[in-house]
């Protein structure tokens, strides 16, 4: 090797813009590969806004739907069961709906946009189990104060038939209120609140 | 014991003879262009109207159709009729054991059949079939001899007879228009290379955005020479 | 902070060689400083095993080894996964980018006598890489499940019941089935994904290991440990890897990804070279497609097999010429009698007989893609017979070649 003089500052540059360049194209690289790791197509197609017919569903009835895999609940609340919704609030963590779990239009005190249909994603906000309807007034296991609403049968959580949580139970958030729409009187849209009326 | 070995004598020496023996049919080039849009979606629209009822396109979702310029609410509107979703694939009503017994095949997938046949095949093909009564469907094509699927344009195209001419040894095959259709000869065309044009963007949707990337990735890793050969250079003039 | 770093290093350093495993394969290893252009297709192999197993590993999360759904989720992957098309293309291309790199490596071996002592090892785990590569290559171009993947398969898994004796059961046992059906598929998969890489990876060290230990070869053929610094121990004409070497590597690696991005984005398919018309066909146990020819890279061999008449009926002599065609390559550092390494400084009967092994590897490769007409078959045999022949005949005419002197030092 010879000794000539090496521009020390010139080889700094260089190995500082071949190292900027090549980050880029790590950078570049990884895009592509993590977004493959994106749902797919397929996914995205199975998990597409879906429509329900909400005028077949009873007065006090609930319907489960299937979105994006998971458990949408319809409830078609009664007269009395809307009445009762005041009656919890001294004893729920979130009576408000200040969480936001909830698209804007439906932070009200019915958590919905008809006051007579609750739509909610049935997922426990505590480990993700799917609670059960109970829509019985004072049923014997829940306690002769309960008015109606959800139980999380893996670790107990109580929601109210406007899926918000009591206290001093596991989940810490009330269950979440998907997007969702009336395409007409009885012709509702989950996941999707861009069209429609 | 032999029926393997057979197999092998097969595909090591009949089937490399056979590919030469056959001499392909000459194929009409089909001009098609991915970037006209209202091609693309005349096309689409033939394609779902005439194909679909007998073949599928197990591979391809309607929704994918946005990138040839159709709005969801389009492909609602005209493009579905079985009652699909817009992001379900194009599946076909058709009964696949009953079209095996109808047609001698289950007619195939057309997703990335231009993939396997080339688009001057496929325009070949579509504007090739000719009357002949000894076949079952009364059809045949200079571009798939004994086909089983039957002349589904017929009545747009009309009637094609074969002519066959003999000059000493040369052999020439004609298709001569017998019946005319309702659409003229160039416009049928013209329908076709529409139809070509959808089945060659349908066999690789991503074409030409693939191009595009590429462009953009190659001027970028040119400048990255440039940088890396500077770097190179530099550190070279240690050496020599 | 450059203390705090090298603080870290140091507490590294004395529980794991990070420093001196550094120093042992870059920035001290010294490597003859009159590398040529064929001295890129090293550490681009290196690359493109890197871009296979990463490409791989992505692909692996969407595709079904399943006979039923393999074609599909190949399209599902191309259509419906977010990039899933260029996932795919790259490994596809560097499928092929893998042989064009190793073959042009090997020829690299070849002119310049790389094999020859103290190599022989280095050539060993390079023919065990190119074997497994083979290997990989094969299985995974039945995944696709295509007509061609399928065909392809069925006739070389059907080379094995040319074998005398136990042909039918060997091959009956590698399928797993009758003809090529799902549990191939299954087992092919397995092979390709875990088993072959694995060894791979081994090999590949293991040669670069073996490498490292003697040193590399250079266009001129000569020993640069030959001549050290009294003082240093250094070789006079050698120069530390890192930085020159990294730094020239780098630039190389640029352009090898301008010509296989040109590849992936427009011209995936290279002209059905790369992905075959008919495996957008999918799998028909029923239907052969008329013409089925192997992948480019298996042509040369393909048409040696084809070259060789079947004897005493059976197709056995077409499969030996095939797999000694690939085998004797093991064999060349005990072939090769020359006095000297490099073809710089070879006599002309060498130069001759490599030119003519060129194009017959070439010729070969060629006419295993075209149908076997009688006169590609007439030139399939003296092409195979000249294959052969600068193997076998070579101790003799390296022997007798007249070379010309070796420098004592590397030249340029």
């Amino acid at each position: 090797m010879s000794n000539k003089e090496v521009d020390r500052s010139k080889r700094r540059f260089l190995i500082a813009a071949t190292t900027a360049v090549g980050g880029v194209a790590a950078a570049g690289v990884a895009v592509p590969f993590i977004g493959s790791m994106l749902p797919s197509e397929r996914a995205k197609a199975a998990g597409a806004p879906i429509e329900l017919d909400v005028s077949k569903i009873e007065p006090g009835m609930m319907v489960s739907a299937e979105w994006q895999g998971k458990p949408v609940w319809v409830v078609h609340r009664s007269k009395e069961m809307l009445d009762a919704l005041s009656k919890n609030d001294a004893n729920l963590a979130d009576p408000a709906s200040e969480v936001p779990q909830q698209p804007d239009y439906c932070k009200n005190p019915t958590r919905s946009i008809k006051p007579e249909y609750l739509v909610a994603i049935g997922i426990c906000t505590h480990l993700g189990c799917s609670p059960t309807y109970r829509p019985e007034v004072g049923a014997a296991d829940l306690g002769a104060d309960w008015t109606g609403g959800f139980f999380c049968p893996c670790h107990g959580s109580r929601f109210d038939l406007a899926a918000r949580v009591f206290k001093g139970v596991p989940a810490p958030t009330n269950l979440v209120i998907p997007k969702h729409t009336y395409l007409s009187d009885s012709r509702l849209l989950i996941g999707d609140d861009s069209k429609g009326a | 014991m032999n029926v393997i070995k057979k197999l092998m004598m097969l595909a090591l020496l009949v089937v490399p003879a056979m590919a030469a023996a056959n001499v392909g049919p000459v194929l009409d080039k089909a001009s098609y262009n991915l970037y006209d849009q209202a091609s693309l979606q005349r096309g689409a629209k033939y394609f779902v109207n005439y194909c679909l009822n007998c073949h599928s396109a197990s591979y391809m979702r309607y929704n994918r159709l946005t990138d040839i310029g159709l709005t969801e609410q389009q492909i609602k509107d005209n493009l579905l009729f079985t009652g699909a979703k817009v992001g379900d694939t194009m599946e076909t009503a058709l009964n696949k054991k009953e079209a095996k017994a109808f047609f001698g095949a289950t007619p195939p997938d057309l997703t990335v059949i231009a993939r396997a046949r080339g688009a001057d095949w496929l325009y070949t093909y579509l504007r090739g079939f000719y009357k002949d009564e000894s076949r079952p469907t009364g059809w045949n094509n200079v571009a798939f001899d004994k086909v089983g699927m039957p002349h589904v344009l017929y009545q747009l195209q009309g009637e094609q007879e074969l002519h066959v001419e003999k000059h000493g040894e040369h052999v020439t095959q004609k298709l001569v228009l017998a019946k005319p259709g309702t659409m003229k000869p160039a416009e049928y065309d013209a329908m076709v290379s529409d139809l070509v044009n959808y089945l060659v963007w349908m066999g690789e949707p991503m074409k030409t955005q693939r191009i595009v990337i590429g462009l953009g990735v190659l001027l970028f890793l040119g400048l990255f020479f440039i940088v890396a050969y500077m770097l190179k250079k530099e550190y070279w003039k240690d050496i020599h | 902070m450059t203390k705090q770093l090298e603080k870290l290093v140091g507490w590294i350093d004395d529980r794991f060689p990070l420093t001196s495993t550094w120093k042992a394969h870059l920035s001290e290893y010294y490597a003859p400083k009159n590398f040529n252009f064929w001295y890129f297709f090293g550490s681009l192999a290196l690359l493109v095993l890197v871009i296979q197993i990463v490409t791989g590993i992505f692909l692996v999360m969407n595709y079904k080894p399943d006979a039923a759904i393999a074609f599909a989720s190949v399209e599902y992957i191309m259509r419906d996964v977010p990039f899933g098309w260029m996932i795919r293309y790259m490994h596809s291309t560097g499928a092929s980018a893998f042989f064009v790199v190793v073959y042009l490596h090997m020829m690299r071996g070849l002119m310049y006598g790389s094999y020859r002592k103290p190599r022989e090892l280095i050539w060993i785990f390079g023919m065990c890489i190119y074997l497994a590569l083979m290997a990989e290559a094969f299985m995974g171009y039945l995944l696709p499940w295509g007509q061609m993947s399928y065909w392809g398969a069925q006739v070389i898994v059907n080379l094995f019941s040319a074998v005398p004796f136990i042909g039918e059961e060997l091959s009956l046992w590698i399928r797993g089935d009758f003809v090529i059906s799902d549990a191939t598929l299954n087992r092919f998969f397995a092979f390709h994904v875990i088993a072959v890489p694995l060894v791979l990876l081994g090999l590949v060290v293991a040669h670069l290991v073996a490498l490292h230990e003697v040193g590399s070869n250079n266009p001129d053929g000569v020993e640069i440990k030959k001549h050290k610094d009294p003082v240093t121990h250094i070789p006079l004409d050698g120069i530390p890897f890192h930085p020159y070497y990294t730094v020239k590597d780098i630039a190389g690696v640029v352009v090898f990804l301008m010509v296989f991005s040109a590849i992936v984005f427009f011209a995936p398919s290279m002209g059905g070279y790369f992905l075959e018309d008919n495996n957008f066909i999918p799998a028909d146990p029923l239907k052969t497609p008329l013409h089925i020819a192997p992948v480019w890279y298996f042509t040369p061999f393909y048409a040696i097999l084809r070259a060789v008449p079947p004897m005493f009926g059976s197709q056995f002599p077409g499969v030996i010429a095939m797999g000694v065609a690939v085998v004797v390559l093991f064999f060349l550092p005990w072939l090769d009698r020359g006095r000297v390494k490099s073809i710089r400084y070879r006599g002309v009967i060498y130069k001759v007989w490599l030119t003519l092994f060129i194009i017959s590897f070439v010729g070969l490769g060629w006419l295993g893609i075209q149908p076997a007409t009688p006169l590609y078959t007439l030139l399939a045999r003296i092409l195979t017979g000249v294959y052969f022949a600068f193997f076998f005949l070579m101790p003799w005419y390296t022997k007798i070649d007249k070379t010309k002197p070796e420098p004592e030092r590397v030249t340029g």
